[in-house]
């Protein structure tokens, strides 16, 4: 038995959920992970990525020098650089110099239009503050967004529109206080999984009642008292039909109505049109079940909605939300313990990034960039002359993919995401990346996104920095360095402060905008000066327990569940809705819905978790067909399958089972051999700019073993 | 309103809410009473019954972490009797189990005066350590059958039930349903029953590869099958360390 050199406590660095961990030390290595059973969030609860996936860390892929490309690369020639023998390890000094040099070269040449740069959910909120304040002050762009944008865009978008306030509006273990709770467009016990034990346990032990809409049969329908098994991309039509029989039979909230919202008429009258039958017709759900489910979700004391993916990624992603808080506003289901509207954060740090000013349309705390006010409030914090900070909304991450080139953007600056696998329709992404004339990539290891970077700046991990992750729940909570830096790797936030100096210096800038940082508390506390939901927020606050925002002053103890007494925006407003269907639908050519998401054992774009132990576990990408369709394309169990869409072709295992629905394949997003995201479309919602990752036409054949790019691994697994 | 009960334990008198276990209501007064299968996270089952007390009226001991206070009780934690029962919970326990990685249990041993070699004729209970994913190992010659991680895998927190008992009385051991590999069971390797396993029968992959010699580089430079661990489960050859 060895014991520990020494035990710290942290954050989890995988999803929104915001585990508690202690990572036991020795001789600078992890080897294990504990949990205290008092932990607020978990309550000594783990899943395997936070209990047994940290080992990334370690992987002998890490960079820890600086390198740059052997090879110069030019626009329209850009080729990936993957292994090691491509690069050169430079100086920190050399790195930075040059990364200065043709970042403000290219500013001074084509402007503020030609910076962009992608921010990290994965980094701590002091990170993103700083990498947002630098393209702000310096480059005077706001071209700055992360993958919020890919993820719960049109969720946020529709919270702003209705409630004023874009982050769940319960605390997770709330969930025991729900009588009736709907889960739709998320597959909790693979992508929260502690969140999926706490929904179990109030259905178990608590008597909470669970109404599951998701067209994939995810676990938790074992525990559902509803199952609507909806097409893809029919929410909208089955949220809203049942605001139809809430107010056909007239279950809704007349008072919640009157005192609390705005907007009712013309949204009830929108409604009318959404009839249980007409609902069936589009989304393939029995009329008694979206009766059934409205009677339960109304009537219930207090019921809240819990969504994740499923709803945002879409191009209706803003209305597929919106049909969801539309049934909270009709019901008053919104505003007491136990009720509300819960988006289910991805990443770790999501919530965070976006509070942060991660955003091209927001500064810190989403106040919005084209207020005058709000800007001269910001150039007054970071010494800009008047009037010197960019008024116009940046592009989004999609936009600034698209807006690569010639007069467009010309430079992109990636610190931890991997563009080259969670963007959609990953060959036009990768044209893309070739046409521009600098990258600069921040992160552990030569992604496949970073294989395309001119500089290679090595960071740390979250076991080797300190800082502060925003969870799901809006729980700020500290992230604590337990080893010392790997190699010469640096936290981000020491290498954006570094770099801004030598920018402000390559510029001619005599008034700095303040980089001096000794410590991420203050940078946390520059943050709060700034964002009133962060004011309170202060490290010595939250060694033990995090506090969920906002914290408006020191003193406040901050804000388990939102909107008791009024909405940000004063009356929530219903919106009236129309169906629209997806983009691309199914035809003779492709026949089959492509729907993508995750699976419990990997995370993302799994430049992490492809990298740890984790990868045993589940070693390969593998398709999700359901029996009836198994047997009309001829496919059995583990047989190679090529899927292809109207953007490319994929080669991968095939899975038959009843998980996914007839005319529906399920394909995971984590394996870079057959990335699922070379076959999405690119298809935007035109409020959110989200893709649509949930529904895209495909077509299935059969083919031979030797057409399999990784046909040695395979891990028979029993879990669902 | 709880109602509040009034008994004394070791001559302590002692209020608390009913529905107290007298575990609970002793730690209230700063007594403290030997545990090994309670947990604060897992339900109470009694099954070690080190914890036992002796309550006045009472025919037999009594199990402090499930027994509920009752008005007047009289309740003695430290009696000669309670120490007797403790202190051959003990050597039972040391004549069938490997407790090398269970240092509580052993301090216990020394506290209580408990002879290892009290049962010298006894038959050790010896399993080949089973290694067949690459989160955590399971070498249940080190098992008490306390019962935690079962819970944890079903309702306690989990509800994955991919591990139970199997056989009867001597021969009774934890282990998944026809005896399969780990992988092939509905385990989601949340490793909470690592988390809870007192003993050190269930240990993160990581840890028992430093303690059997490897070095940090060399675990993190194991090949995938290495990592898989041993499907056929013969035990592996362990480095001295």
């Amino acid at each position: 038995m060895i014991s520990p050199d020494s035990i710290t406590t942290t954050t989890c660095p995988f999803c929104g959920v915001g585990c508690t961990l202690q990572l036991h030390i020795r001789d600078q290595f992890i080897y294990k992970v504990t949990s205290p059973f008092d932990s607020i969030v978990n309550h000594g609860n783990l899943c395997v990525k936070g209990r047994f996936g940290y080992d990334y860390v370690f992987n002998r892929e890490r960079i820890t020098t600086p390198m740059i490309r052997k090879t110069p690369q030019k626009p329209g020639s850009r080729v990936p650089a993957p292994t090691l023998e491509d690069w050169t390890s430079i100086t920190w000094e050399e790195a930075l110099e040059l990364v200065a040099d043709r970042l403000a070269r290219i500013y001074q040449r084509d402007g503020s239009g030609a910076m962009a740069v992608y921010c990290c959910a994965k980094a701590t909120n002091e990170d993103n503050y700083l990498m947002q304040k630098m393209y702000r002050t310096l480059f005077r762009s706001n071209n700055i967004d992360h993958c919020t944008r890919l993820c719960h865009a049109g969720s946020v978008v529709a919270l702003q529109m209705a409630v004023g306030s874009s982050a769940m509006s319960n605390t997770a273990s709330e969930v025991i206080h729900n009588d009736v709770f709907i889960v739709t467009g998320s597959n909790v016990t693979e992508n929260h999984p502690i969140i999926a034990l706490q929904m179990k346990a109030a259905i178990e032990k608590h008597g909470a009642k669970l109404i599951v809409v998701d067209p994939r049969r995810i676990e938790l329908v074992n525990y559902a008292t509803l199952w609507l098994p909806e097409k893809p991309g029919t929410d909208v039509a089955v949220f809203s039909a049942m605001a139809h029989v809430i107010l056909q039979e007239k279950l809704y909230n007349q008072e919640f109505i009157d005192t609390r919202t705005e907007n009712f008429a013309s949204f009830a009258e929108s409604m009318e049109k959404f009839t249980p039958e007409f609902a069936e017709i589009i989304s393939g759900v029995d009329r008694e079940l979206i009766i059934q489910a409205a009677r339960m979700y109304a009537t219930a004391k207090n019921a809240a909605i819990y969504w994740a993916l499923g709803i945002p990624e879409s191009v209706h992603g803003t209305d597929n939300a919106l049909s969801l808080i539309n049934l909270a506003l009709l019901t008053g289901q919104i505003g007491r313990l136990g009720t509300g509207l819960n988006p289910l954060r991805g990443q770790n740090n999501v919530q965070g990034a976006s509070d942060a000013g991660a955003m091209p349309w927001h500064y810190p705390g989403y106040q919005r960039v084209d207020q005058e006010e709000i800007a001269r409030k910001y150039e007054t914090c970071w010494n800009i002359e008047p009037g010197g900070l960019n008024r116009e909304p940046g592009l989004t991450t999609t936009e600034i993919m698209s807006a690569v080139g010639e007069g467009g953007v010309r430079s992109l600056y990636i610190m931890g995401e991997n563009p080259m696998m969670s963007e959609p329709n990953l060959n036009h992404t990768r044209h893309q990346m070739e046409q521009l004339e600098f990258i600069v990539a921040q992160d552990l290891f030569i992604t496949e996104s970073a294989a395309y970077a001119d500089v290679f700046l090595p960071a740390v991990s979250f076991a080797e920095k300190d800082g502060t992750f925003t969870n799901t729940d809006r729980r700020v909570q500290r992230v604590r360095r337990a080893i010392d830096p790997i190699g010469q790797a640096r936290p981000d936030w020491q290498i954006i402060c570094d770099l801004a100096l030598r920018i402000e210096k390559k510029l001619g800038i005599t008034q700095s905008s303040g980089w001096n940082f000794q410590d991420p508390s203050e940078v946390l506390a520059e943050m709060g000066s700034l964002v009133p939901e962060y004011r309170g927020v202060k490290y010595d606050r939250i060694e033990k327990v995090g506090l969920q925002t906002p914290v408006p002053d020191e003193s406040h103890p901050g804000t388990p569940y939102l909107f008791r007494d009024q909405f940000p925006r004063g009356r929530g407003k219903f919106h009236p809705l129309t169906y629209i269907p997806s983009a691309e639908l199914p035809d003779e050519e492709y026949p089959m819905i492509l729907t993508t998401g995750r699976v419990l054992e990997h995370w993302h774009g799994g430049s992490m978790t492809r990298r740890s132990w984790l990868s045993d576990l589940f070693p390969e990408a593998r398709m999700e067909l359901h029996p009836t369709d198994a047997t009309r394309f001829g496919i059995h169990h583990d047989d190679p399958v090529r899927v292809t869409s109207r953007r490319g072709t994929i080669v991968l295992r095939a899975s038959i089972t009843e998980k996914t629905t007839p005319g529906v394949v399920f394909i995971p997003f984590h394996f870079a051999v057959a990335a699922a995201n070379i076959l999405t479309i690119d298809a935007l919602d035109p409020l959110a700019k989200i893709p649509e990752y949930k529904v895209c036409a495909v077509n299935i054949t059969k083919v031979t073993e030797d057409e399999l790019p990784d046909p040695g691994s395979h891990q028979p697994r029993g879990r669902y | 309103m709880t109602e509040i009960i009034s008994l004394t334990i070791d001559s302590i008198p002692v209020s608390v809410p009913s529905g107290f276990t007298i575990l609970k209501a002793a730690e209230t007064v700063g007594i403290q009473i030997p545990t090994i299968c309670f947990h604060e996270a897992c339900t109470s089952n009694a099954l070690c019954r080190i914890c036992v007390v002796e309550v006045e009226g009472a025919r037999t001991l009594i199990p402090a972490c499930v027994a509920q206070v009752s008005e007047g009780m009289i309740v003695q934690t430290h009696s000669d009797r309670v120490q007797r029962a403790r202190r051959t919970i003990l050597e039972m326990l040391s004549s069938t189990v490997d407790l090398t990685d269970s240092p509580e249990i052993l301090a216990m041993m020394n506290d209580y005066h408990a002879d290892p070699e009290r049962f010298p004729e006894s038959n050790p209970r010896e399993f080949d350590l089973l290694d067949d994913n690459p989160m955590y190992v399971r070498d249940y010659s080190k098992c008490i059958l306390c019962w935690r991680c079962v819970q944890v895998c079903a309702e306690d927190a989990q509800y994955t039930h991919a591990i139970n008992f199997s056989q009867r009385g001597f021969d009774t051991r934890i282990d998944t349903f026809y005896h399969i590999t780990l992988p092939e069971t509905t385990c989601v390797f949340c490793g909470q029953c690592v988390a809870v396993c007192p003993t050190g029968a269930l240990k993160p992959k990581r840890q028992w590869l430093l303690e059997t010699g490897y070095s940090p580089i060399e675990i993190m430079s194991l090949t995938r099958s290495k990592r898989n661990g041993n499907k056929s489960r013969i035990q592996p050859e362990r480095k001295l360390p």
